[in-house]
């Protein structure tokens, strides 16, 4: 360098890892949220607008049935709670604690992937009947993928927290950013099952 | 943060480990692999940037080529040169490429490669992520400029409006390529940007306070955001057009409650911002260029961090002004005509705050200055025709004209290219240690600026006399032939100038003058990096009391960072204290598989709905082993944990 | 100076260029706006530039005598206050222009006309309460000048837009929505319209005439176009006839008093009386019908109109009998 240096710090007192906003990861995340949750915006734009374009609602079929929908949507919302346990354990650095709830979650995630099933089995439309299945499907369906990826990092973690890796404090900030992703996931889903399942019934 | 007892065996920089001694070192732990296992790897942002430049200047080159058959095809009315089918797929090229695979991407670029150098790091935020989106980039404009050479390129304009491009109206897979193009350059984009936020909110250096960024790194925060909120429309868009392609949804088709207007709300939501996030950088470069050679801070920097802020967020509320002829409400139409125009606002705010730092010091007119000037001379022209046609009144007539086209040739090449032509002047020596030419340098400016003027200020005219868009040809008669005949002349004249710029550049590469560290005497990080930067960007990490670092009496660095391992420091979000010691990922050959494996899934989801099932699996396992951690658990040899 | 030599075309702007495409024509209520506005527009921005023109010079040229950052501030405040005004100012009058074209002829009855946009081609119908009295046409318009027409739009494709630059702004045609646009012509002449919406291979080629004329020339028109194609007399252009009832070309189009009634093509009912074929592609001549119809393809690549296999004798005969649907 050609300009003049002086020493004014050390760095090496800094710890190596920090949860939450301290992490760099979790603007990852954060951004990644802001990023879907403006593509699914928009899907709700779409929705409307597509709605606006229609007298009836759904235009030739019955709404979806309720019964798989609601299921999906306790069950989703009960999931909260071992992930919060997760969380806190996560930035307790409980590795025992974290083992437990996040295999629990990944049961759950099961679960739901099945009662998705049904519900894509009684959405009583096809996508390409009209511009309404298309929408209900695309919404479903991206919220699905949703699901399955972070439900697939949750497996990777879970395997790497049983290998030697497992004892890494960055393990620990991992597992907390997973939880955090896995609230937007059924944070998300709320306004889309009103689009799917209560909005058709409205009209 | 508490001290605590640190491991003496570690070997960390500081005084005692300076100098050649901690470069072989730094250059040991940072650097790549020889050869072409190296560069397959390689995470280094500037040399995934480097690449990224280059790619995206072959595609300028590229879609100019495309221009100049346009143009060679409209010198003459009713021109047999070139078919209609051929000139659509040329159009449609010419502006898919230009806008996606050159415009966009050389920001990003640019951004890659500097914004961690200006904010004092050794590494971009994500930097496997980097190095994935860059194969993802080449990879979806490889595709979709095969199809095309193939005579399967995209036919329905860059816009690609429905029902025109859906399934009843563009039979075959022509369409299909460009929506593709589109997911493969948004999720680059979109990784880009995420990084450029990381790295610009965590990755500061010590004392870079929000007040003390550069307004160039400014610039691309914003436009990072503008992406994030942006891109997903239009990926969105795209994917309801691919699967009323494939599968038969019925998003766009008015006869089973679909709407063509859908498409384009969706559509423009994104496009709007689209041309504020290739222009937001160009501001940047604008104004890192004048600070260096006025030789002091540009004038009023929290008004050009407002007028950078306001541009992105109003950059959201002007789309439906290229809706004003679908017979929208009226009322509606009003309000974007008013948004429209005010967007001139922050805009001949930022125009002002630089001729007033010329004004306010005692300019060098230097080659990046004078791109400065033309550029001022230029975008305003294409402001103010931008403000004439935010008006409905006026739009209704010069919608779908020459006019437009010149419209926005004037605010891109003016308001980012010839930017973007100063910014590679102005940085030529940072990235390869060598000056460009002079000479050669000053006739490609002539040439270009001059070929730029004789090219596009005849469209507003050619518009006027009512030539529409998007024709392959045009009957004698009309007054439009000898104006034509001028724009093409112009062309060639703009062409043969960006041919000697890029001569310049290949000719300075090999016997340009040697620049030293700082041959402008600019006052930001990058320029105390060596030229070219050494692999780890600064042997301590420097810290800032000031906007202008360079013109402080000296530099404070930090030192104990980790020489063994690639290691940085995160910073606060707003006062930039140092907060933790973040490892920095090595090199791996998994963002380029894991490329392969999503280029194979996007390919195929173009021939086939199960390509989302299958073609997932071999992504999945790509991500998997890009995420698995390679080295040896790290126990026990970290400091206390707070 | 040099610098400044790109402004010189504006100078030309000023003096009015014209032709039948031109918006300067200003033949319609809506392109006399337009002009009014376009100058009011140029005025206020030009003045802009020239702001900006003569502070770059200063700062690029001019002595360091600036006063420092207390002055320029004073000085940014001013601009922005100047680009307020200005910007209120054009949106303001803006707007009330709009809404004075939008009440321009609303009092009137106007002439409905329902115009549908096909790939490549124009449907016109000229509506009436009367059955009886409405026309069909294709690829022309004939207006009286001085009185409102209303247009429906719609397209049976993909997106058109409609656009005669010499009388006003475009409006979008979009299939599955009916658009509408007033128009009120105000000087008499020959004007060209053009697709203003890519509408696929040949939206080149999609353009029509329009003929303002005065209300008695123009209720001669209408009065012709109401009767159906004469009854040929020479048998050459009998032959033609036949020829084209008996073949494809009755499938696509429709002559008025004949057994051809296709919807798929243009109304060819008076197709002599056009000055251009193949929607503005062409001027109409004998010569062009004959090439037109033995190679569709060769005028308008892409156009839905097969070639239809012909003797040229054949050819002579249909061009003939086209000759006589004035």
């Amino acid at each position: 360098m050609s300009t003049r240096q002086t020493f004014t710090g050390d760095l090496s007192v800094l710890p190596t890892h920090g949860f939450g906003m301290r992490s760099l990861t979790w603007w990852g995340v954060i951004a990644y949220m802001l990023i879907e949750g403006g593509g699914f915006a928009l899907m709700g734009g779409a929705y409307f607008y597509l709605m606006s374009q229609e007298t009836v609602w759904p235009p030739a079929s019955l709404p979806p049935d309720l019964l798989p929908g609601v299921l999906f949507t306790i069950i989703i919302l009960l999931s909260e709670i071992p992930n919060a346990l997760l969380k806190k354990a996560a930035e307790a650095q409980q590795r025992d604690r974290v083992l437990l709830f996040i295999v629990l979650l990944d049961l759950i995630g099961v679960a739901l992937f099945v009662i998705r099933g049904f519900e894509f089995a009684h959405i009583n439309v096809r996508w390409s009947d009209n511009a309404y299945g298309s929408i209900l499907w695309a919404l479903l369906l991206l919220h699905t993928i949703h699901i399955l990826t972070d439900w697939a990092e949750s497996v990777v973690l879970t395997a790497l927290m049983f290998t030697g890796h497992g004892h890494e404090p960055r393990r620990f900030v991992d597992v907390s950013e997973d939880a955090l992703y896995w609230r937007f996931v059924w944070a998300t889903w709320l306004p889309i099952f009103v689009l799917i399942y209560l909005v058709p019934r409205l009209l | 943060m508490t001290a605590s007892e640190h491991p003496d065996d570690v070997p960390r920089d500081g005084p005692e480990l300076d100098g050649p001694e901690l470069d072989r070192a730094l250059s040991e732990t940072w650097g790549d692999k020889p050869g072409l296992i190296g560069w397959l790897t390689t995470v280094d942002h500037k040399r995934v940037g480097k690449r990224y430049i280059v790619t995206a200047m072959v595609f300028l080159l590229l879609g100019g080529v495309l221009a100049l058959l346009m143009r060679l095809q409209l010198a003459r009315p009713d021109s047999g040169l070139i078919s209609a089918d051929r000139y659509n797929q040329i159009f449609t090229m010419h502006g898919s490429t230009m806008m996606f695979l050159f415009a966009v991407p050389v920001m990003e670029a640019f951004g890659v490669y500097l914004v961690p150098l200006m904010v004092g790091t050794r590494a971009i935020s994500f930097p496997r992520l980097n190095a994935f989106s860059y194969w993802l980039y080449l990879f979806g404009g490889a595709m979709v400029w095969v199809a095309f050479l193939r005579d399967v390129g995209p036919d329905v304009g860059w816009f690609s409006y429905t029902p025109l491009s859906g399934p009843e109206f563009s039979p075959g897979k022509r369409a299909d390529f460009w929506a593709q193009m589109i997911t493969f350059t948004e999720v680059a984009a979109l990784a880009v940007a995420v990084e450029l936020v990381a790295t610009i909110l965590k990755q500061r250096a010590p004392g870079m306070r929000l007040d003390r960024i550069p307004l160039f790194v400014w610039g691309m925060l914003v436009t990072a955001f503008m992406v994030i909120f942006s891109m997903p429309a239009v990926t969105l868009a795209s994917s309801f057009l691919l699967s009323d392609r494939l599968v038969g949804t019925q998003f766009y088709n008015p006869a089973e409650g679909g709407s063509s207007l859908l498409w384009q709300h969706l559509f423009w939501f994104f496009g709007h911002p689209e041309v504020y996030i290739i222009f937001l950088p160009g501001l940047g470069f604008v104004s890192a260029i004048v600070e260096t050679f006025c030789k002091r801070p540009v004038f009023a920097y929290p008004v050009m961090v407002a007028a950078l802020v306001t541009t992105g967020l109003l950059a959201f509320g002007l789309w439906v002004h290229h809706m004003f002829a679908t017979g929208l409400p009226r009322l509606g139409y009003a309000f974007y005509t008013a948004a429209s125009m005010s967007i001139a606002l922050p805009s001949g705010v930022q125009i002002f705050c630089w001729i007033a730092t010329m004004w306010d010091s005692r300019p060098r007119f230097e080659l990046p200055m004078w791109w400065v000037v033309a550029f001022i001379i230029t975008f305003v022209i294409g402001g103010l025709t931008g403000v004439m046609v935010a008006s409905v009144p006026l739009d209704l007539e010069l919608h779908d004209t020459y006019f437009v086209v010149a419209h926005f040739h004037y605010t891109l090449i003016g308001g980012a290219v010839f930017p973007l032509l100063g910014a590679i002047t102005y940085w030529f020596p940072k990235i390869t240690g060598r000056m460009m030419g002079r000479r050669l340098g000053q006739a490609s400016f002539w040439l270009v600026f001059l070929g730029f003027h004789l090219t596009f200020m005849t469209m507003h005219f050619t518009g006027l006399l009512g030539m529409p868009r998007r024709v392959y040809t045009y009957p004698a008669g009309l007054g439009w032939d000898a104006l034509n005949m001028t724009s093409t002349v112009g062309a060639f004249i703009l062409a043969f100038g960006v041919l000697v710029f890029l001569v310049n550049i290949v000719l300075s590469l090999r016997r340009g003058e040697i620049a030293g560290d700082n041959p402008w005497g600019a006052a930001s990080l990058e320029w105390a990096a060596t030229s070219p930067p050494r692999p780890y960007n600064f042997a301590h990490i420097p810290a800032v009391t000031s906007s202008t670092p360079l013109w402080e009496e000296s530099l404070p660095v930090f030192s104990g960072l980790r020489v063994k391992e690639r290691e940085l420091v995160l910073t606060t979000v707003v006062d930039a204290k140092p907060d933790l010691r973040d490892p920095s990922p090595k090199p791996t050959i998994w963002p380029l598989l894991a490329a392969l494996a999503t280029t194979g899934l996007f390919i195929w989801s173009i021939f086939s709905p199960w390509a989302l099932v299958y073609g997932a699996i071999p992504v999945g396992i790509a991500m998997t082993a890009w995420f698995w951690p390679k080295s040896t658990p790290d126990i026990g040899r970290e400091p206390v944990i707070e | 100076m040099r610098r400044l030599l790109p402004l010189l075309p504006f100078a030309a702007l000023l003096s009015g260029c014209s032709g039948v495409q031109a918006m300067s024509e200003g033949a319609g209520f809506g392109s006399h706006l337009f002009n009014q506005l376009m100058l009011l527009f140029l005025a206020v921005t030009g003045i802009s530039y020239v702001l900006v023109l003569v502070f770059l010079t200063f700062a690029v040229v001019g002595r360091r005598n600036a006063g420092g950052e207390a002055r320029l501030k004073m000085l940014l405040i001013a601009w922005v206050g100047f680009i307020l005004i200005g910007l209120i100012l054009l949106t303001f009058v803006s707007f009330m222009s709009d809404r004075r074209e939008a009440r321009e002829g609303a009092d009137q009855t106007p002439i409905k006309v329902t115009i549908s946009a096909n790939q490549w081609w124009w449907g016109v119908e000229y509506q009436n309460d009367d059955p009886t009295q409405i026309v069909h046409t294709a690829n022309e318009l004939h207006l009286p000048v001085g009185r409102p027409v209303q247009f429906k739009l719609n397209a049976s494709d993909v997106i058109h837009s409609l656009w005669i630059p010499a009388l006003a702004g475009k409006q979008d045609l979009i299939p599955g929505r009916d658009n509408d646009v007033r128009i009120v012509p105000t000087r008499v002449g020959h004007y060209r319209a053009q697709c203003a919406e890519f509408c696929g291979l040949q939206h080149a080629h999609m353009a029509f005439d329009v003929t303002v004329e005065s209300p008695k020339a123009f209720a001669a028109w209408y009065a012709a176009q109401l009767k159906p194609a004469p009854e040929p007399t020479d048998p050459g252009v009998k032959g033609g006839r036949d020829f084209f009832m008996t073949h494809a070309c009755a499938n696509c189009h429709t002559i008025g008093g004949t057994p051809a009634g296709g919807r798929t093509g243009p109304d060819l009912t008076h197709i002599a009386s056009r000055s251009t074929i193949a929607a503005g592609t062409l001027p109409m001549s004998r010569g062009n019908l004959m090439g037109w119809i033995a190679n569709p393809q060769g005028v308008k690549p892409g156009v839905r109109m097969p070639a239809v296999g012909m003797t040229p004798d054949e050819l002579h005969a249909v061009a003939s009998y086209l000759e006589t649907l004035k």
